[in-house]
């Protein structure tokens, strides 16, 4: 999503957001990443106004102080983005690739199902399986840090059947233009 | 909004399992490379491989020593084949090589670009001077503008010029100063070579004197 991302040309305003909208968004975040309010308060306090940077193709970032945290492609789930992964590595849960997947991913590929179920890679055991369309982190074999943000694309269970074809979408990435922009 | 969570803290099964309780729980804090901004365990794949080790070995050479000694590089490879592992170094390689003469480049086309300051007339008297050029040295044009507005209490404005190309318009004569002031380097207008640097005088084609 953020491959090609230049702020001059991708993005379209920036609009201060309405407290009762911040209201819904702090609620719906809190629901959908595992994360305490109180966490939550530190990495952007309550009197602390959202900003929101709308870029092309229905993709909208949110910034506290210019700091991009979170965004959401039209009204779907909210993804942390990659830094603030990485600062709390435990609010979305993790997928893991094999080591010949990390190239690809770090050109801005999607994750096919081979990379999760290989030997290297990871997936959720049955009794704490992910439905598709689940915001996940994408670790990398023998690498502690995170290296991308997705959204899967089929359930855990049914990757580990099909086993072809993408898995995880890739929203964000190490070294894409959006881990390169760090202030908005 | 809930304002106290009266849940029970979620279970952590990530990596780094730590114990939320109600204290809100800090961040982690994780290192990045100082060359690519990539965690430097990620160096390997980005295209400053050779530089990123340098300033890893310089700056933290634990952490080195954790990342590219020889029994580190049998868990660094893990399931992935040798074969395999091979051909991508070769690959990181070649693409740092690419990355390289991409920056060669890029700096030589920043060395061989010029920055024009044009005196533009206005009405008989009246001038303003466009410099044009400013942002091939990396240069924000919004806060240079600033920069000229307030040392010169005069208005300055970044605008698109007839070729559509940004430059920086500043009321009334103050051509000579701005060259002063790029040659000392003052506020944001740094690393500017002075050679680079010249002086055009735009004559109003008709209705002048």
């Amino acid at each position: 999503m953020f491959k090609k991302f230049s702020p001059s040309t991708d993005i379209a305003g920036h609009t201060p957001v309405k407290t009762s909208v911040q209201r819904s968004i702090r609620a719906a975040v809190l629901s959908q990443w595992k994360i305490e309010s109180e966490t939550l308060e530190a990495i952007w306090p309550k009197k602390e106004g959202l900003v929101l940077v709308k870029c092309r193709e229905h993709v909208s970032i949110y910034t506290v102080h210019g700091e991009p945290i979170f965004l959401q492609h039209f009204d779907g789930p909210f993804f942390p983005t990659l830094r603030l992964l990485h600062k709390y590595p435990y609010i979305l849960p993790m997928v893991k690739v094999d080591r010949g997947a990390i190239r690809f991913l770090l050109a801005g590929a999607h994750m096919m199902c081979p990379g999760l179920t290989s030997a290297g890679g990871y997936l959720p055991p049955a009794e704490a399986a992910l439905p598709a369309g689940t915001p996940v982190a994408i670790h990398a074999e023998g690498k502690e840090h995170a290296v991308g943000v997705g959204i899967t694309k089929l359930g855990t269970e049914e990757m580990k059947k099909v086993n072809k074809g993408v898995a995880v979408e890739t929203t964000t990435y190490l070294g894409d233009d959006l881990w390169v922009l760090k202030a908005l | 909004m809930p304002k106290k969570s009266a849940q029970p803290p979620p279970p952590a099964e990530t990596e780094q399992p730590e114990a939320p309780i109600v204290e809100p729980t800090p961040p982690v804090d994780v290192l990045y490379c100082s060359v690519c901004t990539f965690p430097p365990e990620y160096c390997e794949f980005g295209s400053s491989f050779t530089r990123c080790k340098e300033w890893l070995k310089e700056d933290h050479p634990d952490l080195f020593d954790k990342y590219y000694s020889d029994e580190a590089f049998q868990t660094r490879i893990g399931t992935l084949s040798l074969e395999a592992q091979t051909k991508l170094e070769k690959d990181t390689a070649k693409k740092e090589a690419k990355a390289e003469a991409k920056a060669d480049a890029a700096l030589k086309k920043k060395l061989s670009s010029q920055v024009t300051i044009r005196r533009i007339e206005r009405t008989k008297r009246k001038h303003v001077t466009a410099i044009y050029g400013l942002d091939a040295f990396g240069i924000d044009l919004k806060k240079a503008a600033k920069q000229f507005a307030s040392k010169f209490a005069t208005g300055a404005s970044v605008t698109k010029n007839p070729q559509g190309l940004d430059e920086i318009v500043v009321q009334g004569d103050v051509s000579d100063e701005v060259l002063d002031m790029i040659e000392e380097g003052v506020g944001v207008l740094k690393g500017i070579p002075a050679d680079n640097v010249e002086i055009v005088e735009d004559k109003k084609k008709k209705g002048g004197d």
